[in-house]
């Protein structure tokens, strides 16, 4: 079974450049289905990309955030070769985590 | 009361309860108007051409005249009409029209 | 007299020779695809000198140097990734009766995309790729599949990806019946319908690389090659089935059935007159 999180992650010398596509619904918790019921809210909470035991993006997201959402974002070091780990938990305690080798 | 008196009094109650009938719409006056814009949709739906408007404004007329406001149906079956005859003369003149956009 | 037999053999010859070109001078009002063809495709590289024929398929991105350079990005991890690989394993997953969309295609399904839609002759119609996939399913037991929704969208990904860069290549059979579906096609393209009085030229063939709202438009040429597209403004992949649809809405035009005749005729007309250009499929769009 495919991990919901897809990531590249690539070495520039100093920097590493890292983008990623996570497949989520994001569902804010604002919006009505066909019936006119309210679907309930359902968002990635917390996003986090560690290096070397540290984590180097963190971002703290809610209902504002579309579905599958693309994070791009560069951090200063890694190294070609090394894991970079991707983890998220959403607002119903699911998490998933992968971790990728930087090119 | 003199006689003249209670004569401009009858003369004047009949023109207003005239006046009125004729503002006030009736159920027949709605169904009879509803039944002119869905059958002028319906010819609009054969040249399949019909207007999101138009349905919009024909739920709108009935849902008007099921509340038993009947100068609102009608003048929104009126509006449907209409609409339904401009989507009519849209699809028949578009036949020959067309040929002006194209790309030749 | 060997001289005057050569002569009226000659004046015969002649004679026929302007009968048979008497039908095609007649015939001047008459269907010309190929002629057709070259006026859409001449009309769009003239306004648009600075593109390659090919770049029209990448629509609204070919247009505006700003959503061009996101897109190039956006295309390194594409939002229509997740419904591709949705689609490669319905493709490949038998029906409950053990056989496979393989069996109902020319080769095996696979690299097929730019021959649809084409018109089948035993039936008179035209013929599209959902239509021919959903006939698939319910040829061998399986429930049709919605043409507006994600299932439909995620199986024309997969198919459209395996033909990525080969060229539209539509077919219209020396038969006035297809002909005539063509003609019909083009007709659709340019009546003005909906409230809003629009015709699909209107928005692209008059406006391509302008805006419309805050949207930029496409231009026509090549506008189905990047189908099914995952859309931003839907949050997922969208068919043609329901891009058609949802562009008559917008017009306040009610929308008729997907696939109904007046679609199909509309697919045919588009698909051909963008022959040449790559299949880019799936695509990406604001």
């Amino acid at each position: 079974m495919a991990s919901s999180i897809r990531v590249r992650a690539t070495s520039n010398g100093d920097t590493t450049e890292v983008q990623a596509l996570i497949q989520h619904p994001m569902d804010s918790g604002f919006v009505k289905d066909a019936k006119g019921e309210i679907i309930p809210p359902h968002f990635i909470q917390v996003l986090t990309f560690e290096y070397d035991g540290k984590p180097v993006f963190v971002a703290d997201w809610g209902g504002g955030v579309s579905k599958d959402p693309y994070v791009k974002f560069a951090f200063k070091g890694g190294k070609k070769g090394d894991d970079l780990k991707v983890s998220w938990v959403d607002n119903k305690g699911a998490t998933d985590t992968t971790t990728a080798k930087i090119q | 009361m003199s006689a003249a008196t209670r004569a401009i009094f009858a003369a004047s109650a009949l023109l207003i309860a005239t006046a009125t009938a004729a503002l006030a719409a009736s159920d027949a006056d709605y169904k009879a108007a509803y039944a002119a814009a869905e059958a002028a949709n319906k010819e609009a739906g054969l040249l399949r051409n019909q207007w999101t408007t138009t349905a919009s404004t024909l739920s709108a007329a009935k849902k008007a005249g099921e509340a038993g406001d009947f100068d609102t149906a009608v003048a929104q079956a009126k509006e449907a009409e209409a609409l339904a005859k401009a989507s009519i003369f849209q699809a028949t003149s578009e036949k020959e029209r067309w040929k002006d956009m194209e790309v030749r | 007299m060997t001289r005057r037999f050569a002569i009226r053999a000659a004046i015969a010859t002649l004679a026929l020779g302007v009968l048979a070109l008497a039908p095609a001078a007649h015939a001047a009002g008459a269907v010309n695809p190929a002629a057709d063809k070259a006026a859409f495709q001449k009309f769009f590289t003239s306004k648009f000198p600075k593109l390659k024929p090919e770049d029209f398929v990448n629509g609204p991105y070919s247009m505006n140097e700003d959503l061009h350079k996101q897109w190039e990005e956006k295309e390194q991890f594409p939002p229509y990734e997740f419904s591709l690989e949705a689609g490669k394993e319905m493709f490949s997953t038998p029906f409950k009766n053990g056989k496979t969309y393989a069996d109902c295609f020319p080769n095996q399904g696979i690299g097929i995309r730019q021959n649809y839609p084409y018109f089948d002759e035993k039936e008179g119609k035209v013929v599209t790729l959902e239509l021919a996939l959903n006939r698939c399913r319910e040829a061998n037991g399986e429930a049709p599949f919605s043409y507006v929704k994600d299932d439909m969208a995620a199986l024309t990904a997969y198919i459209a990806f395996t033909s990525r860069g080969k060229p539209m290549d539509i077919k219209i059979p020396d038969d006035p019946r297809a002909l005539e579906a063509y003609q019909k096609g083009k007709e659709y393209f340019y009546t003005r319908r909906g409230q809003l009085n629009f015709s699909c030229a209107t928005c692209h063939i008059q406006s391509p690389g302008e805006r419309i709202r805050a949207e930029v438009l496409a231009p026509a040429l090549g506008i189905l090659n990047a189908m099914p597209i995952y859309r931003s403004e839907w949050s997922g992949m969208g068919t043609t089935s329901r891009r058609f649809t949802t562009c008559n809405s917008q017009i306040r035009g009610v929308p008729l059935n997907p696939q109904d005749d007046e679609y199909r005729n509309l697919e045919y007309y588009l698909s051909y007159v963008s022959n040449g250009l790559p299949i880019s499929g799936p695509g990406a769009r604001p």
